[in-house]
């Protein structure tokens, strides 16, 4: 047994593929290994920003000797078939051996050195990585992330022969692009780490992590100040560094006039800076830069170029902030005209009255106590910041610059606060929500009108995220409002029941973290009228607690059999029942049967005949009609006054009467007027519980 | 307070001393860099003849990319980015400016040493000041061309894209050519430690970049924002792209990469203008790819074998 050391030597791997190309080899590696049946301890991998290291404990010097036995023709089979098998194995045929009739061909596999298996498997390694982009480079067809320049193997202290695009394995690399340019030779995986590290490299990146985490903080603290952690960049950081060294600079607080979003965000993208805040925790004019040398005059002229770079940056984006302020934030409402939307869905200028539109019904329509005025401005406004200059470079900062915009030019709070919130998955408040939902249902009316919509893992338009954060903004705010509705009054018009089952499927997957089951949100659906999300769910909150208790799941094998029965028997409701769906009247499961019986001598003889209480019934019979005729009536009332705890208490009391009745009537009676009696009476227990839910989609 | 304001003096006096020692001209900046890579086997090209906007355009990297054939130039290339002019009044921003292009086919195994032995040259102390190369891919919409590679921090500035090409034209780049690019004024401005470009020292006898370029800025911006008349950069647009079609039917690759370069300019400009909408846009930037496609095809069918070779 031997430890095994690999590095792969490259130019500089993008810091944001790391992470990903290190789980890759470990993987590979594990497969290969595992199907030459070599065995190996412990793997760990590692990366900076030239090398992708492998160090595998422990491993076997050989594979495993196999036998291997092939079944061959019937002794008794045609020679031809027997010539054919000795050509498949390359075998005699007194090699081969028989038993019961049948020919075998034993084959020993002895035992491979694990250098040899090794070096096959990085090979086909290399060759087939799964880098995200990879390129060629020079005269040959090798692919890499970056070119490859070297391959350390080291299994114990021997090379692994492996080649691959003229780069022979071998035991030298190089240490530290600037400290130590030379050669390194390295002994095998226990002298590697610390001959790096000698050599101004540190292999593993969590250390490196480590350095840059607690050293940008220290760097801060010792100037009095406190870091933003940015768990990122830490990363990116460690991507990009061999050997990290965080250095703290300032820059001229003029520039803390631009908004705070802004200089983070200049920061972070274009520099790779972290950000600091002062003890009051406003953002201080200092940043915390990661240098990849120990400089020999202490970074001063490093951090002194950094400041510079920052400031040019701080200047752009002043320049940008004051020139976007020189007007109003309604100015650039004209210039969205020039901006489509896909296809010919129109430009932006025109969704921006869209939202308005909508925003504003919406407001009047179920926040009727806020002013719609206020909705409709934060609608019209909403994506005027996309013209801006600021937003032009930033586009991350969308939304956030039409909030700062607005509050200077002394927009309404609530408008401001609806430009801020606009793209978050969830909008708090009543103008937020109103704008964040009307963009949303006009998103996605708009898309659904033109037969656009996502098919498996595509989604180009983010159709489900707008689908999400419509159900997000509904639920955080409990707004109480139909769904159904609001769809209807977009402008682009969509089949509404297609757009709730696309809404009705998100919540499936979002409610499904938080543990609720998507069965019961299909059976409240099933019923066909709900499409009030903040009802709905209390309503499946209920059912789950109930179909979690004795009674629940007593009474969902009751509700299964009848069903079961019901449709063994092809029984459905008597004919008068079942005139609506004639008549082309969508039946929502929710009708009362008796809404269409105006006589009221009729209507007493259709209610009698539907219960099924006519003609001599046993006690069991009477006890079900009994439990019926009283919970029914509550199940509804407690539907109507949203106690939806209560509509399950009221189905509990039917679990007793339901389970006496199976287990003493037979429901298929000889006598014909008893057996119609019994399906109808089942037929009415299963529309009493289909008053709260459609159990035939619960499962279990 | 008082004490930050000190460090950060002592720290502009570091960099000072420093600078006093590299303070390289803007022309010497050239003169080194013209060395070095003519040291290094370069042919050195002056900039071509046609208005562009990087030097990447120029058919000594676009065409030479393509094909088998060996090739080593470098060059400097005015560069015309009708967008990014600010009438002179942005410290960092030009509408003209020049770019340093180096390229090695095929790319050679030490081209990263190379490059920075080009820095060493013009300076760079490579333990005093931080050298990065950060992933940046690069993709030309209207070249078809893309490639891998980085841009090229020094203390946390780019001051130059470096791109192993991996498409031309559409067409796989076999061998792969090293292309470097130094944004020279920026590298300048780095190297003399000035914070606004027009205040940079063009040569050691006290004339500025301001005085050569300032009022060039000025007059282009107002030029290729206000002036430039649409009517006729729209008809120089449909009569570059004839003339490229009227190349190709000639079998003409070189002039028709030439029109195609001019109607790639012609459409910087009229987008500078603003009379080009969004959707016409990716109409603009498909006509102007299809044109260098096909010239790049023209090229391949002559060049596409090795020098001597018949096609």
């Amino acid at each position: 047994m031997a430890d095994f050391l690999l590095e792969l030597l490259s130019e500089e791997i993008p810091a944001r593929m790391q992470a990903r190309a290190r789980n890759d080899l470990a993987r590979l590696f594990a497969e290969e290994l595992d199907k030459a049946g070599l065995e190996t301890g412990a793997v760990d991998v590692h990366s900076t920003p030239r090398r992708l290291v492998l160090i595998a404990r422990d491993v076997a010097s050989e594979t495993q000797a196999a036998r291997e036995e092939i079944k061959g023709p019937k002794a008794s089979a045609p020679p031809q078939a027997l010539d054919g098998f000795l050509r498949k194995t390359g075998l005699e045929r007194e090699q081969l051996e028989e038993r019961d009739g049948v020919l075998f061909a034993v084959v020993d596999r002895p035992g491979r050195p694990a250098a040899a298996v090794i070096g096959e498997a990085l090979e086909r390694i290399i060759a087939a990585f799964p880098w995200p982009k990879s390129m060629r480079w020079g005269g040959g067809e090798t692919r890499w992330v970056r070119p490859l320049h070297g391959i350390v193997a080291l299994l114990g202290e021997e090379i692994v022969p492996v080649e691959v695009g003229g780069i022979a394995s071998g035991a030298t690399t190089l240490g530290h692009r600037f400290h130590h340019p030379g050669a390194i030779t390295i002994g095998g995986a226990g002298d590697y780490a610390e001959k790096l590290r000698a050599c101004h490299v540190i292999v593993d990146q969590d250390e490196r992590e480590r350095l840059i985490r607690d050293g940008a903080e220290k760097a801060a603290a010792d100037a009095g100040l406190k870091l933003l952690p940015d768990e990122g960049l830490v990363v990116e950081n460690a991507g990009l560094a061999e050997w990290p060294v965080p250095l703290l600079g300032r820059f001229d607080s003029d520039y803390l006039d631009v908004p705070r979003e802004v200089i983070v965000l200049t920061m972070r993208t274009h520099q790779k800076y972290f950000a600091c805040t002062d003890g009051q925790g406003a953002l201080a004019p200092a940043f915390v830069c990661v240098a990849n040398i120990d400089a020999r005059d202490g970074g001063a002229a490093i951090v002194e170029g950094n400041r510079r770079v920052l400031a040019a940056r701080l200047a752009d984006a002043r320049f940008f902030w004051e020139q976007d302020l020189k007007v109003p934030l309604e100015a650039f409402l004209p210039r969205l005209e020039a901006m489509l939307l896909y296809e010919d869905m129109g430009s932006l200028r025109a969704k921006a009255d869209r939202i308005a539109e909508l925003a504003a019904a919406i407001c009047r329509t179920w926040f009727p106590e806020r002013d719609a005025e206020t909705a409709r401005r934060a609608g019209l406004l909403a994506k005027a910041d996309l013209a801006t200059a600021m937003v032009g470079e930033f586009p991350e900062l969308q939304g956030i610059m039409g909030g700062h915009y607005a509050e200077r030019g002394g927009e309404k709070p609530g408008v401001v606060s609806a430009l801020r919130q606009q793209y978050l998955p969830c909008a708090e408040g009543c103008i937020p929500a109103c704008v964040a939902l009307a963009d949303r249902i006009d998103t996605l009316a708009s898309f659904f009108a033109k037969g656009i919509k996502p098919t498996g893992s595509k989604d180009p338009f983010a159709l489900r995220r707008a689908a999400l954060a419509i159900i997000q903004t509904i639920l955080a705010n409990g707004t109480r409002m139909s769904l159904r509705d609001a769809f209807a009054m977009a402008e682009a018009k969509a089949d509404v029941v297609e757009l709730m089952d696309f809404v009705a499927d998100r919540l499936k997957v979002q409610q499904r973290e938080a543990g609720v089951r998507h069965d019961l949100i299909d059976a409240v659906f099933a019923l066909g009228g709900e499409d009030d999300l903040v009802r709905l769910l209390a309503r499946v909150k209920a059912l789950q607690e109930f179909v979690e208790t004795g009674d629940g799941a007593d009474l969902l094998v009751a509700y299964k059999r009848a069903a079961n029965i019901l449709k063994r028997e092809n029984w459905t409701a008597p004919e008068i029942m079942s005139s609506p769906a004639e008549q082309g009247i969508p039946q929502t499961g929710e009708e009362d049967p008796l809404v269409l019986v105006e006589e009221p001598g009729m209507a007493e003889a259709v209610a009698e005949m539907a219960s099924g209480s006519a003609g001599a019934a046993l006690p069991q019979e009477q006890a079900l009609v009994a439990a019926l005729d009283s919970a029914e009536p509550q199940a509804v009332a407690a539907v109507e006054a949203e106690d939806f705890t209560g509509a399950m208490a009221a189905l509990a009391r039917l679990r007793g009467p339901i389970d006496a009745f199976f287990d003493h009537v037979t429901v298929n009676d000889p006598d014909p007027a008893a057996r119609e009696r019994r399906l109808n009476l089942l037929l009415r227990f299963r529309d009493a519980v289909h008053r709260v839910a459609d159990f035939s989609r619960i499962e279990g | 307070m008082r004490q930050s304001r000190a460090r950060t003096d002592r720290l502009r006096e570091v960099f000072d001393g420093e600078r006093r020692r590299l303070a390289l001209s803007f022309q010497d900046l050239i003169l080194t860099l013209h060395r070095y890579w003519s040291a290094q086997g370069c042919v050195l090209l002056q900039p071509y003849d046609l208005e562009m906007g990087a030097g990447t355009f120029h058919p000594a990297t676009v065409l030479r990319a393509l094909g088998p054939d060996s090739w080593k130039c470098a060059y400097v290339q005015p560069c015309r980015r009708p967008t990014d002019g600010r009438y002179g009044a942005n410290p960092n921003r030009l509408g003209h400016y020049y770019q340093y292009q180096v390229m090695l086919k095929p790319s050679p195994p030490d081209l990263q040493q190379l490059y920075l032995g080009s820095l060493a040259e013009i300076g760079v102390d490579f333990l005093k000041h931080d050298i990065r190369f950060v992933e940046d891919d690069w993709e030309s919409p209207t070249l078809g061309a893309w490639g891998l590679g980085w841009e090229v921090w020094c203390d946390g500035m780019e001051v130059t894209q470096f791109t192993y090409f991996q498409q031309v034209g559409g067409f796989e780049c076999r061998p792969v050519g090293g292309e470097l690019t130094y944004g020279l004024e920026r590298l300048a401005m780095y190297v003399q430690g000035v914070d606004n470009v027009f205040d940079l020292a063009f040569n050691d006898s006290g004339v500025t970049y301001g005085d050569v370029f300032l009022d060039n800025e000025k007059q282009m911006s107002e030029w290729n924002f206000e002036v430039a008349d649409t009517e006729t950069l729209f008809d120089l647009f449909r009569k570059a792209a004839a003339e490229c079609e009227n190349c190709l039917a000639a079998r003409l690759a070189i002039p028709a990469y030439e029109q195609a370069i001019k109607a790639s300019h012609l459409f910087n400009t009229l987008q500078a203008r603003g009379v080009i909408s969004v959707p016409e846009r990716q109409a603009y930037i498909g006509r102007v790819r299809d044109l260098a496609r096909a010239a790049c095809a023209a090229w391949l069918d002559a060049h596409g074998q090795p020098a001597g070779q018949a096609a």
